[in-house]
């Protein structure tokens, strides 16, 4: 089962985590992203693609139930403005053992980080500034070819 | 073909969507790059640097090379950085 949600509305996740373990799996694995407060980041902005990045977080999670034995895979992206220490992205993965739900839960977070159309924003206080990729999100994509 | 912007792309440019009609020449995304910069002030400062940007046609991504054909629909942005 796949679920995937691109929303303003935070993530709740003890909510996501109990839908994954209802799968019958033997394992849920998930990554949470948070707002950090780094040199004096005070809150992001997230900007998506209506359609293309509900497709692409959609065609990441068949993606992974093609390559592991899944039971369950939960891609939660939020868009718009969040504070420092709120959750931006959510993935869970449900798996009869563990190892399935661990790799696959680190695939679609390198992943999405490529494969997605999301833009990032800094504010500090009034000023706002573009966050640029980095190589090293590249790189990481890249050795789950 | 309906033009679509993202990040500083579309505040460069002014506007997040515009039609445009490009002529014959512009055969693909990059030659619609430099047609784009022409256009006004805030084009050219969105377009001047073709290495800065990526490319969606029809909500798929394509290298900068990549003809433009029947696009209906072709998205300019900076690479994602979402996660």
């Amino acid at each position: 089962m796949i679920r995937v949600s691109i929303d303003p509305a935070p993530i709740e996740l003890a909510v996501e985590l109990a839908a994954l373990e209802e799968r019958g799996a033997g394992g849920v694995a998930s990554f949470t992203g948070v707002v950090r407060g780094d040199g004096g980041v005070t809150a992001l902005e997230l900007e998506h693609y209506p359609g293309m990045t509900e497709d692409a977080l959609c065609t990441l999670a068949e993606q992974a139930m093609d390559r592991w034995s899944l039971l369950g895979v939960t891609i939660l992206h939020r868009v718009g403005r969040m504070e420092v220490g709120e959750r931006i992205v959510f993935i869970g993965t449900a798996a009869p053992h563990r190892r399935e739900a661990l790799e696959a839960c680190a695939y679609l977070i390198d992943r999405l980080k490529t494969d997605a159309p999301f833009w990032k924003r800094e504010w500090r206080g009034e000023a706002a500034n573009w966050v640029e990729a980095r190589a090293s999100d590249e790189a990481a994509a890249a050795k789950w070819q | 073909m309906e033009l679509l912007y993202f990040a500083w792309v579309r505040e460069a440019v002014g506007v997040g969507q515009e039609r445009v009609d490009p002529p014959e020449a512009v055969y693909n995304v990059a030659d619609l790059i430099c047609w784009l910069a022409e256009q006004s002030p805030g084009h050219a400062a969105a377009f001047a640097d073709p290495t800065k940007l990526r490319a969606a046609i029809d909500q798929r991504f394509v290298p900068l090379d990549t003809p433009l054909g029947d696009a209906k629909e072709v998205a300019l942005f900076p690479p994602v950085t979402g996660g």
